[in-house]
């Protein structure tokens, strides 16, 4: 008998392509899983507009529950509420980290224009004097930063609210 | 054709555009990281783009979808204003531009984000925490490139000038608003004309540069009438599509 926490489950089984440490789980794109008629309905939210993981997320869901005998599979993607870093789990921050990518700290408001950048320890050494190289890194989630004392270049998951 | 479908074609547009046109500098940029910068934003752009492309084929109910929108209208049929059309030029011109757009596209998802239709609130929501993004990274090279070198500064102010007569048009309202008004599914131009100007002036001030003092302004791009740019970015953009109807890959 397939229950929801079983879903749950199978679902910490399913990573995020670009940041393969991450299930999508951790990630917080997971947003609720229900059942209507005999039919799973997965909903997901992406993380940006633009993700082209999402298309990729949604076909790994169908096909991890496939693998498990569960054919009757809708995957929705909402919008709203819109996915912020906060939704990433305590394991998410930490997996992150080791995995050299440095979780988001709190930032104030992008719409304060002339604020100064959040300091970010760096992943390698935990020292605080890192530098921002860009906003944007490798993927529309992560900033590009530098380490000041160890050298580490290392991407950023930037905060997102 | 429903004024809902108009309005979320004209924005859909506007980023359908922007995201093309920043996406020509890809593998372009003055730096690596400009050049990732500029094609992660575009790519914002594109987002946003099949969101409400998306929404606005669900509105009008005739099956399009938003590869449809995207890839299968005439020139005519696209509803972008004329400032994101605009060639990109040199770095300088192509922030200018972004900058321009940028302090308009935030307030505005800012009053879309109470919009009484429900779906596009939830788009607006989306976006806007995006375009807070974008327009830090535009207004800070304006103001870099302003209150830089003798040269920098020089070719921003030109862009500026040449750009300015296309900010008229962001705030374009037609018949086509009336109803969408007053039901609440979108707000005031004026309101967001003034937040706008209070964003340009305060980044051009730091920036040291000048608002030019001509009151020359063009329009036409909410009906469909573009500059010649328009269909050079269509012959590109639709290509496949036209050349192979259908294709996916
Ligand atoms: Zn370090």
């Amino acid at each position: 008998m397939v229950t929801k926490e079983r879903i749950w489950e199978l679902m910490e089984e399913v990573f995020d392509p670009e940041v393969p440490v991450l299930t999508i789980v951790d990630l917080g794109v997971l947003r609720e899983i229900s059942e209507v008629d005999g039919t799973w309905m997965i909903t997901i939210t992406p993380t940006y507009s633009g993700c082209p993981a999402m298309k990729r997320i949604e076909d790994d869901i169908i096909e991890k529950l496939a693998e498990h005998g569960i054919h009757d599979v809708k995957v929705e993607n909402v919008l709203s509420p819109a996915w912020t870093t906060d939704w990433l789990s305590e394991p998410g921050r930490r997996k992150l980290k080791e995995y050299g990518i440095a979780p988001p700290v709190d930032e104030i408001d992008k719409s304060v224009l002339f604020a100064d950048q959040p300091i970010v320890p760096c992943p390698k050494c935990d020292s605080k004097n890192t530098k921002m190289i860009s906003q944007f890194g490798s993927t529309a989630c992560k900033a590009h930063y530098q380490c000041q004392d160890c050298q580490e270049p290392f991407d950023y998951f930037k905060c997102l609210k | 054709m429903s004024a809902l479908f108009e309005y979320l074609v004209r924005l859909g547009d506007d980023s359908l555009i922007l995201g093309h046109r920043l996406s020509e500098w890809c593998g372009h940029g003055p730096i690596l990281e400009e050049d990732i910068a500029m094609t992660n934003i575009a790519l914002d752009h594109v987002g946003q783009t099949t969101s409400l492309l998306k929404y606005a084929g669900e509105v009008e109910g005739k099956g399009r979808t938003e590869d449809d929108l995207a890839f299968l209208r005439f020139e005519r049929e696209y509803r972008n204003v004329l400032l994101v059309e605009q060639a990109n030029e040199d770095f300088g011109v192509t922030m200018m531009r972004q900058f321009l757009f940028d302090a308009y596209r935030k307030p505005l998802y800012e009053q879309l984000t109470k919009s009484s239709d429900v779906q596009l609130a939830a788009i607006a929501e989306k976006s806007l925490k995006e375009t807070k993004y974008h327009l830090k990274h535009s207004a800070e090279w304006v103001i870099r490139l302003g209150d830089g070198t003798d040269e920098s500064h020089e070719r921003v102010q030109t862009a500026l000038n040449n750009l300015w007569r296309y900010t008229d048009e962001l705030f374009y309202t037609d018949q086509n608003d009336v109803e969408l008004l007053a039901n609440g599914v979108i707000f005031s131009s004026e309101e967001l004309k003034k937040s706008w100007m209070e964003m340009v002036k305060t980044v051009l001030d730091r920036a040291t540069l000048t608002i030019p003092n001509n009151g020359w302004q063009r329009e036409g791009g909410r009906k469909g009438l573009h500059s010649e740019h328009l269909g050079y970015i269509l012959a590109e953009l639709q290509y496949m599509q036209r050349a192979y109807p259908g294709m996916e890959w």
